[in-house]
């Protein structure tokens, strides 16, 4: 009797442990069905798109008429977007495929520059026609190599979700068909390197090449950058560690590590060795409760960086984030704001400290400039200005555009509709160069 | 016509002036004696922005956050009353504004915490300027605030002195009020009409370019790649994430970033979903801030338990904690 309810439970147990294993099964079946879809629609999405690119520049080319050149350069910069997009969904981070998602962003931003212009007026120069054409040629040769990749996955069903798999498990050589075909993409945009973009084309230029540009002056020793260190931080007898930082910067600093007893906190920060100017510090320390006003940690700021050398710096944004204050700086010349060269300094609302500083940014692009004297008066620029907007404030301010260069531009701010605006406007052509939405508040959303 | 309003105003105060410098010490301590600049936080923001809507200078929410809207409705308000107009709100100006309003603290607060959609125009009885308990976003215990990680500091009292007796009625004894309101006869009636649309909401900064959700997120994937970390080493993962936002080899935004599929472990096994901590949130806000410690990095491993031969081949910038970052 107690046998047969004994094997009637056990019966029960096991069935229900067989159609609970069935049911994590399917379920586990048709998630991993659904990311292998989503990388699939990516995947192919992407070849289309690179179809698309191929014709487009071929149709670009073709074109005689200027005018209809801009649309149609647009829809390069579109179609290049949407496999930018594309590519970020595929599973290839930690794969070698950099190269083409730069080769995208550099036909991207051709496009986008010649679209934008005014080719009427400055129609495309025999070079850039050139680039033209090469970008076509090169875009056939990656849609060659993507159809066949993409008719491999399609003739063996080959899935995705395997090559995760290779990649997560990277036994080397990595043996899976589309890896070898985006590392055979990657290896022939590599070749294409050649182009020649035209002068105008910002390089892709990471900012410590810049910075390594501007560092001039004798190297200083690990001792130099050790006492540099403490007088930034206004600091004596601290603990004090000094290191080499790798190779992978394009410019030679120290970091510095700073044991400051009072806050039982450490101070980090990098020194360059040329010139030995300090780039940038960080505290770590939990901040408290609000002691002291914006206010009066501006003022902190502001005295902080004449005491380092820095005269010249007109304070241009505030903000309170909790108990830390975080002011942004900009060299003031001639009264002309010179927004390129910044520094931003974080001060603590609880005692007054400096507690962040960054001058990365001022450090690569300060230098001796020659302002030129304004074309156009303040009164002329706010011709350019919509008749909407209602100016409260005016400055001269240096500004780096769109392409990169930097121009003298009349600073407005002004309110349409209780929105506040910033508007720059060429002070030499009248040229809107950047109009700005400043909304810096943002609401607390609580959940219901 | 202009110049009439410049020299009434002008004359007013004088008069107010006057008032302020004879009667002053019996009436203060509403505002702390801080300098209001513009960025900052907390209840002598919400002081100054009811004061200003009482006077009907300030049409837009009274949200604790010096912004725009109220940088130009503090430069409106000294240009009008003759002072130096460069939006710093210092003791004069709120000898001034305490002269010229009422501020019920005890109302404003009892609004602003309890969510109440309300302005606080001087001339309209506040019975009708007040809407529903929960009226702008519901929200229910004070605990919810602070557990959300964000903004415990601000709302507490910076002085001791505030005292909630100027509650309610209007200015009590010994003051003696202006002569008038120097709020020009047609402004009552604006305030009115807009009363639907002003209201009271709490606010906090957030760098431009960035919402808090994003900041949020971001912090997610500091939290869940880097809470053991030193500071400095989560601040670099935050820049990293910024970098490659930056990058043209990468996606174009923060969540496109975080979510590339391989891309971060933390996403991978899922403690991203983790609840960051304030560290974390902090660190976000330093790399946005342009912090980065990482120097450019666009990735960073940790060498005991990478995989990849690949990483190791990168130009490394410098190790932080466990992690190398690299190029």
């Amino acid at each position: 009797m107690i046998r047969s309810i004994l094997i009637a439970v056990l019966a029960i147990v096991v069935v229900s442990t067989a159609y609970w294993g069935y049911q994590e099964h399917q379920e586990k079946n048709s998630i991993l069905i659904k990311a292998e879809s989503s990388y699939q629609r990516a995947f192919h999405d992407l070849t289309y798109n690179l179809d698309q690119l191929h014709d487009e520049i071929g149709a670009t080319l073709a074109m005689n008429s200027k005018k209809q050149l801009s649309p149609s350069l647009a829809d390069v910069w579109r179609v290049t977007s949407m496999a930018q997009v594309n590519l970020g969904q595929l599973p290839l981070a930690l794969m070698p495929f950099n190269k083409t998602e730069e080769y995208l962003y550099k036909v991207g931003n051709f496009s986008y520059r010649n679209a934008i212009r005014d080719l009427d007026k400055e129609p495309l120069t025999n070079e850039e026609y050139k680039v033209l054409k090469e970008l076509y040629q090169q875009s056939g040769e990656i849609q060659k190599e993507m159809r066949q990749i993409q008719s491999m996955v399609l003739k063996d069903n080959l899935r995705w979700m395997d090559v995760e798999l290779a990649l997560a498990s990277e036994v080397e050589p990595l043996d899976n068909a589309i890896i070898d075909g985006f590392k055979i993409v990657n290896e022939k945009v590599e070749g294409f390197n050649e182009v020649e973009w035209g002068a105008d084309l910002p390089q892709l230029q990471a900012n410590d090449e810049l910075l390594s540009k501007r560092f001039t002056g004798k190297e200083i020793s690990k001792e130099e950058a050790k006492e540099i260190a403490l007088a930034f931080c206004e600091l004596e007898n601290a603990k004090v560690e000094v290191e080499e930082t790798g190779d992978g910067l394009a410019y030679k600093s120290y970091s510095v590590m700073i044991n400051d007893p009072k806050h039982k906190a450490n101070i980090f920060m990098d020194i360059s060795k040329k010139g030995g100017h300090p780039i940038w510090l960080l505290q770590d320390r939990q901040i408290g409760e609000t002691k002291i006003s914006l206010n009066e940690a501006a003022e902190k700021a502001k005295a902080f960086l004449e005491k380092n050398n820095h005269k010249q710096m007109q304070l241009v944004d505030s903000k309170q984030y909790n108990a830390v204050g975080v002011f942004n700086f900009v060299y003031l010349k001639d009264n002309v704001r010179v927004y390129p060269d910044s520094i931003v300094i974080e001060v603590s609302l609880q005692d007054k400290q400096i507690i962040g500083y960054e001058a990365t940014a001022y450090l690569a692009n300060h230098r001796k400039r020659t302002i030129p004297a304004p074309k156009l008066t303040m009164e002329e620029a706010k011709k350019s200005l919509n008749p909407a907007l209602e100016v409260k404030e005016h400055h001269l301010a240096l500004i780096k555009n769109e392409l990169e260069d930097e121009v003298l531009t009349h600073e407005f701010f002004g309110v349409i509709n209780n929105d506040t605006y910033r508007i720059f406007i060429n002070a030499q052509t009248g040229h809107e160069e950047q109009v700005e939405k400043l909304d810096n508040a943002e609401p607390v959303y609580k959940s219901r | 016509m202009n110049k009439a309003v410049r020299t009434i105003s002008l004359l007013m105060f004088i008069c107010i002036f006057g008032c302020s410098i004879v009667f002053q010490p019996t009436n203060v301590e509403a505002f702390s004696n801080q300098i209001i600049q513009q960025g900052a936080t907390g209840d002598d923001v919400v002081e100054l922005q009811a004061r200003l809507q009482y006077i009907g200078f300030y049409h837009g929410t009274i949200d604790g956050v010096y912004g725009w809207g109220t940088y130009w409705a503090v430069r409106k308000f000294q240009e009008q009353f003759g002072l130096t107009i460069d939006g710093l709100v210092g003791s004069e100006m709120k000898a001034i504004l305490k002269k010229n309003t009422n501020y019920d603290y005890k109302w404003v607060h009892k609004q602003f915490y309890e969510g109440r959609k309300f302005t606080y125009y001087g001339a309209t009885p506040k019975e009708l300027q007040t809407g529903p308990k929960g009226s702008r976003s519901p929200q229910k215990e004070p605990a919810k605030r602070s557990q959300q990680g964000k903004a415990p500091t601000p709302w507490k009292q910076p002085t001791t002195g505030k005292t909630p007796t100027q509650g309610g009625t209007p200015t009590p004894g010994p003051v003696k009020t202006p002569p008038t309101t120097p709020v020009p006869a047609e402004e009552p009636v604006k305030g009115e009409k807009k009363q639907e649309k002003a209201d009271i909401h709490e606010a906090i900064n957030v760098p431009a370019g960035f919402s808090q959700n994003d900041i949020r997120m971001m912090a997610q994937a500091v939290y869940g790649e880097a809470r053991g970390e030193p500071y400095i080493g989560q601040v670099a993962v935050a820049a990293v994430i910024l970098n490659r936002v930056k990058s043209p080899s990468f996606p174009n935004t923060p969540s496109g970033v975080i979510f590339e599929p391989r891309a971060f472990t933390a996403v991978a096994d899922g403690q991203i979903w983790l609840d960051p901590d304030e560290t974390a949130r902090r660190a976000v806000l330093d790399a946005i801030n342009g912090q980065d410690p990482s120097g450019n990095a666009l990735y960073y491993f940790n060498p005991s338990t990478a995989t990849s031969g690949w990483i190791w081949s990168r130009p490394q910038v410098r190790k932080i904690g466990k992690h190398i970052f690299c190029k």
